[in-house]
């Protein structure tokens, strides 16, 4: 695909080393390039340890860029900033501040009024359905009320991308369905530019519009997938196009899982 | 109020053991006089005014110095957590000076800032800050990294996410280092006045144990082992207070 200036973020011969405490240095991620539109829902998908979530940490800016370059907007990636909304696998909610400050906590440094960001955090409170809870502090939540308010406090400050990072991953099953529904919801009623990391080919299938297939370590982009077609009809997980799809990333992915068991094993 | 009166029976089992063995004189009543007696020359203490100088003196002193220790120690901590050049060149420091008896600085002290409150004040400081700069150190290193990306990523500068994320991290260390401090304050500062002093609870148990009044010695001894009590528990409160959102709720 070729990389053109509209692309929102746009990932060019992006390379990652880094040397775990003890042992070899590792390559995670070789010569990756990706663009992504502006207000696409993009799901990165791959096996475990394929440093998905190491390119989703460098285009939010956590980890250093050493080798190729990432924009956004065109302007080069230098740090996080509130451009980029994260929502992070554990949660990562403040567990000293209850549900409402941990909300209030993104719109601090915004220029909105007191009594407007009290108004902004509470609308997106009572979006993910966590009306009555405000005063809670985190442990006093499920895993999936806490990955609610998680997607509310950084839904609150309204960046124009999303960068999810196996969101779902921690929560069992059903809540899991339920917040997949509830995200496609979101999405379509505030369009934003979404980076949605998964090892669930259905996950990945069922909320994006593309998935690009990484491959195991060194991780590199191995195909991208258009998986654009009707999602709102509720039997779309048993649909022909929904099947097909599943079967053809699938059969992407396998040998993958198959390559990084192998040489987790060695 | 019930369930502290079961929990703190033992000590009313002891204070009655105390006056059985010392009113049949089972030991001399110099080294253990009854109980009673000690209630009698506490009072006088208390009425003459005093213990309550001499509790307010230490407490002053003690007080100082552990909150000088945790306005310097605290921010050290977390300093030499997360600065290289600060860690290396304050922990072989920290590593020397701990394990250092502290007592052992009490001349010290005294050829420096004289016999008043100022040795004692700097000796309580230096006895606690190293408690609280290591808990501090330890929390500071555990705050998680996503918790640290994710405050980065609502816009937080560096030092703003040292403040709204490292320190509550580190909170719970910190505090349980207070904790310690706060037990050593009590011992540096009784034993500093003990040996050097003018005034202070411990000045005060020396007098009168050099004086052979051992049953207003036995009060003064008593105080001092209160107010430790009292401080701590009422810091075991405060510190339930500041970590209220740890415990697991009903949700």
């Amino acid at each position: 695909m070729p990389v053109t200036e509209h692309h929102q973020i746009v990932v060019e011969g992006v390379g990652h080393r880094y040397r775990p405490p003890t042992g070899r240095e590792v390559l995670a991620l070789e010569n990756v390039s990706l663009a992504v539109r502006d207000r696409e829902f993009l799901a990165l998908l791959g096996p475990s340890g394929c440093g998905k979530s190491t390119l989703l940490y460098m285009i939010g800016g956590f980890l250093p860029l050493v080798t190729g370059r990432i924009l956004i907007d065109g302007k080069p990636v230098n740090g996080p900033g509130p451009d980029r909304g994260v929502v992070f696998q554990n949660f990562a909610l403040f567990p000293w501040k209850t549900v409402k400050t941990n909300v209030l906590y993104g719109l601090e440094r915004t220029q909105l009024p007191k009594a407007e960001r009290e108004a902004r955090a509470q609308t997106f409170i009572d979006m993910v359905g966590l009306g009555g809870f405000e005063d809670s502090y985190p442990s006093q939540l499920s895993g999936g009320m806490k990955q609610r308010a998680a997607i509310a406090r950084t839904l609150a400050f309204d960046p124009k991308i999303l960068l999810m990072d196996e969101p779902f991953g921690a929560l069992d099953a059903q809540t899991r369905g339920l917040m997949q529904a509830e995200l496609l919801n979101i999405w379509r009623r505030t369009p934003k530019t979404v980076i949605f990391v998964t090892h669930d080919v259905q996950e990945a299938v069922f909320l994006a519009e593309r998935v690009a297939v990484m491959s195991a370590r060194p991780g590199r982009i191995k195909a991208v997938v258009d998986t654009a077609f009707d999602k709102t009809d509720p039997h779309v997980l048993k649909s022909k196009p929904f099947v097909d799809k599943v079967d053809e990333l699938w059969g992407l992915v396998r040998d993958e899982a198959i390559k990084a068991q192998v040489s987790r094993a060695t | 109020m019930k369930a502290a009166l079961i929990r703190y029976s033992p000590l009313a089992i002891l204070a009655i053991a105390w006056q059985l063995i010392a009113q049949f004189e089972l030991v001399s009543s110099t080294a253990l006089p009854p109980l009673t007696q000690v209630a009698t020359a506490w009072l006088d203490l208390l009425t003459s005014g005093e213990l309550l100088t001499n509790a307010g003196l230490s407490l002053y002193r003690g007080g100082v110095g552990l909150l000088l220790s945790i306005v310097i120690g605290a921010p050290l901590g977390i300093a030499m957590a997360w600065w290289k050049p600060v860690d290396i060149a304050l922990s072989p420091l920290v590593e020397a000076f701990y394990p250092m008896p502290k007592s052992a600085l009490i001349p010290v002290t005294v050829i420096w800032l004289g016999f008043g409150d100022g040795s004692k004040i700097l000796l309580v400081f230096l006895g606690c800050m190293l408690p609280v700069t290591i808990g501090a150190f330890n929390g500071a290193r555990s705050s998680e990294q996503v918790l640290v990306w994710s405050a980065r990523s609502m816009g937080a500068s560096r030092l703003r996410m040292l403040w709204d994320v490292v320190l509550p991290s580190a909170m719970p260390d910190i505090l349980n280092g207070i904790r310690t401090a706060l037990a050593l304050a009590f011992i540096l500062m009784v034993t500093s006045e003990l040996i050097v002093a003018r005034g202070g609870l411990g000045n005060l148990i020396g007098y009168l144990g050099a004086n052979g009044s051992y049953d207003a010695m036995y009060g003064a001894v008593l105080t001092v082992a209160f107010l430790g009590f009292a401080a701590d528990r009422l810091y075991q409160m405060f510190m339930q207070r500041m970590l209220a959102w740890r415990q697991v709720g009903d949700a």
